[in-house]
């Protein structure tokens, strides 16, 4: 049930989190976080890190694409970017905490440049440029060996705070967390100002945003390199998570992931972001176990069970789209509805 | 009486169709001048011209003085020229609120890192932004009572005056209006036009209209100018309009007969 929920001031009315109710849900949901890696065995903690990470890369994607309208097909190659700047400057001594927004920087001011085109593409055409900068990128990382190290790797060396060494999932848990409630609390607070309006007014009609006085070019700009940034920041951590990484991590299929994650969760929403990348990281994790479940009964099954993940997996993301075209987030609307009027009306 | 405004020898075609053709009118600071003209005359392309939005093929528009056919749109936009659409051109998916505040973009000047982290000056200047909204144009038009609907369920009329409002907050020297009242019943109509009355009084903005509702043009304009085929056929008091032979034939013979009846009726009178 939702109550006290009327407004006082405009300051009020603008606020995100609106009822003492809502903000109540925020604190627990803020030490369910901060206490989760407690609870949870390494492998579930190692899981969370790699879904915080892909939450700040699917949040990038979704603020280009799902908020702007301009479609991506290079989001992968905007992380190993990130990644790899990280991973040079951590090696030459500067700590996680400058090389990681550094990597974000380093893949946003290339955002920019792949951004060039926007104006004049859009739509397929804009993710066919996309593309072609995914298999560059991609090139690149392979070849230019002295940074890179080409397709055998480079290490990224351990994160270090105050004398501790961040070289476990759980202690990275936190720096993931970090990074990723600061970037999702940034890109909503980005669309209650006039850049985010700005943003979406160029995805619903771009002609007349311009009447307006929107500057197109700057705000698609602007639009890929903010989502660029957070590519940057997620293969940064990804680097820092994994402490070594080579080119076939950042390949196309990275790119689609993060482009099935906010179609699947919800275009231009952040809570749906936040959904799609648990939907994209868990699901398979849980066809996983449920097939290892059953080999433990019947072994033989496994050899047709596991290549049936694949297909599962895949048929769901179509069920999902079928019968949710407005993403996950949808669902979450409609119960969240029936609890606000329950038990008045059910 | 200053000209705001002055559109000089403005041509436009698409390939063969001459939308617009040797235009030229003037525009005076804080009046109402209405375009008319039978369908497919130009008058759009004419707001589409001055608005940016199309480029002329040879022509001037001059606003205060100084020659701004080169400027991007979203400059003139930026200089004080705002616009309604024929279409109701809205962002669907967002609210009224939301809406009306895009046109307060060009006033702000956040930049991503203040946004991100709704820091000071961000949210300053948002909070300044909605009082002045609910003050100014909300308030005003009287449409407190959808701020927070999403466009797609509103009402045509109401769709019209959220468009209406979107311009407003824009705090505009030029207010152009593409048929404002087109699909609306008599009432919705004589507050739209209750409305463009104490935009101009009021507020010293100059109005430049396009309307077929002959009875709103003569009633709340101080000049008319006459579009038949991308040509200026006449122009003036609305007066001296309604006397012009010219125009008369241009809608006679262009068997308009929601316009010509008014049209002569009023000229009788
Ligand atoms: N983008 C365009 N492409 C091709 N032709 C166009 C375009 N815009 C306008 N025209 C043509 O230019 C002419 C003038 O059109 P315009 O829309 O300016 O007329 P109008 O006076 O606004 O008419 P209405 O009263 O029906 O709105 C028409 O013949 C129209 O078909
Ligand atoms: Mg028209």
């Amino acid at each position: 049930m939702r109550i006290r929920d009327f407004h006082q001031s405009y300051a009020h009315d603008e606020a995100i989190w609106q009822t003492p109710t809502s903000r109540l849900w925020l604190a627990a949901l803020f030490i369910a976080l901060l206490l989760f890696p407690f609870t949870a065995n390494g492998y579930i903690v190692g899981l969370a890190c790699v879904l915080g990470i892909h939450v700040i890369g699917a949040a990038g994607l979704n603020i280009m694409t799902g908020y702007t309208g301009l479609i991506s097909l290079g989001h992968a190659a905007f992380m190993g970017v990130g990644c790899y700047t990280a991973a040079w400057l951590g090696q030459r001594g500067l700590p996680f905490y400058l090389t990681i927004p550094l990597g974000g920087l380093v893949a946003a001011l290339l955002g920019l440049v792949v951004g060039i085109p926007s104006l004049r593409i859009k739509g397929l055409y804009l993710a066919v440029a996309t593309l072609a900068m995914q298999f560059i990128l991609v090139f690149v990382f392979r070849e230019w060996e002295s940074v890179t190290g080409g397709v055998r790797g480079v290490n990224v060396p351990n994160a270090e705070l105050f004398g501790i060494e961040l070289n476990n999932d759980f202690r990275m848990y936190y720096v993931i967390a970090f990074f990723a409630v600061l970037l999702l609390v940034g890109a909503r607070n980005l669309f209650r100002t006039r850049i985010g309006r700005a943003f979406i007014a160029i995805r619903d009609k771009d002609i007349s945003a311009e009447v307006l006085g929107i500057n197109l070019f700057r705000y698609k700009l602007l639009a890929f390199a903010i989502g660029s940034f957070y590519a940057g920041v997620a293969g940064a951590l990804l680097g820092y998570f994994y402490r070594a990484m080579t080119p076939e991590y950042f390949t196309l299929t990275l790119s689609i992931f993060y482009l099935a994650a906010v179609i699947v969760g919800g275009l231009g929403t952040m809570l749906g972001t936040i959904l799609g990348a648990v939907f994209m990281t868990l699901v398979p994790e849980l066809l996983r176990a449920v097939v290892s479940f059953i080999a433990q009964w019947a072994p033989r099954a496994v050899e047709v069970l596991s290549p049936m993940q694949e297909i599962v997996f895949g048929l769901l993301i179509v069920g999902f789209l079928v019968f949710e075209p407005h993403g996950l987030v949808e669902i979450w609307r409609r119960v969240r509805r029936f609890f606000h009027l329950w038990p008045f009306r059910a | 009486m200053t000209d705001i405004l002055q559109v000089d020898n403005l041509s436009l075609s698409f390939g063969g169709i001459r939308a617009l053709n040797d235009v030229s009118f003037t525009a005076s600071k804080g009046e109402i001048t209405a375009i008319i003209g039978p369908n497919g005359a130009g008058k759009t392309s004419l707001f589409n011209s001055i608005s940016g939005f199309y480029k002329p093929d040879s022509g001037r528009v001059v606003f205060e003085g100084a020659d701004i056919s080169r400027v991007a749109a979203h400059r003139r936009a930026e200089i004080g020229l705002a616009r309604t659409f024929q279409n109701v051109a809205l962002f669907r998916g967002m609210t009224v609120l939301d809406n009306i505040k895009l046109g307060g973009h060009g006033r702000l000047k956040s930049n991503a890192l203040s946004a991100m982290w709704y820091l000071g000056s961000a949210r300053r200047e948002e909070m300044q932004l909605r009082s002045e909204i609910e003050r100014d144009v909300i308030d005003f038009l009287e449409i407190d009572h959808i701020r927070n609907q999403p466009i797609s369920g509103l009402a045509y009329g109401l769709q019209k005056r959220v468009e209406l409002a979107r311009a407003l907050a824009m705090q505009p020297k030029i207010l152009m209006l593409d048929e404002p009242v087109a699909g609306m019943n008599r009432e919705e109509t004589e507050d739209m036009a209750r409305f463009i009355l104490d935009i101009q009084e009021e507020r010293g903005i100059t109005v430049l209209l396009i309307e077929h509702d002959m009875g709103m043009v003569m009633d709340i304009s101080s000049k008319v100018v006459v579009l038949n085929f991308g040509e200026v056929i006449g122009s003036g008091t609305p007066h001296d309009v309604r006397a012009n032979p010219e125009v008369i034939r241009a809608y006679l013979g262009g068997g308009h007969d929601k316009v010509v009846p008014t049209l002569t009726e009023e000229a009788a009178t």
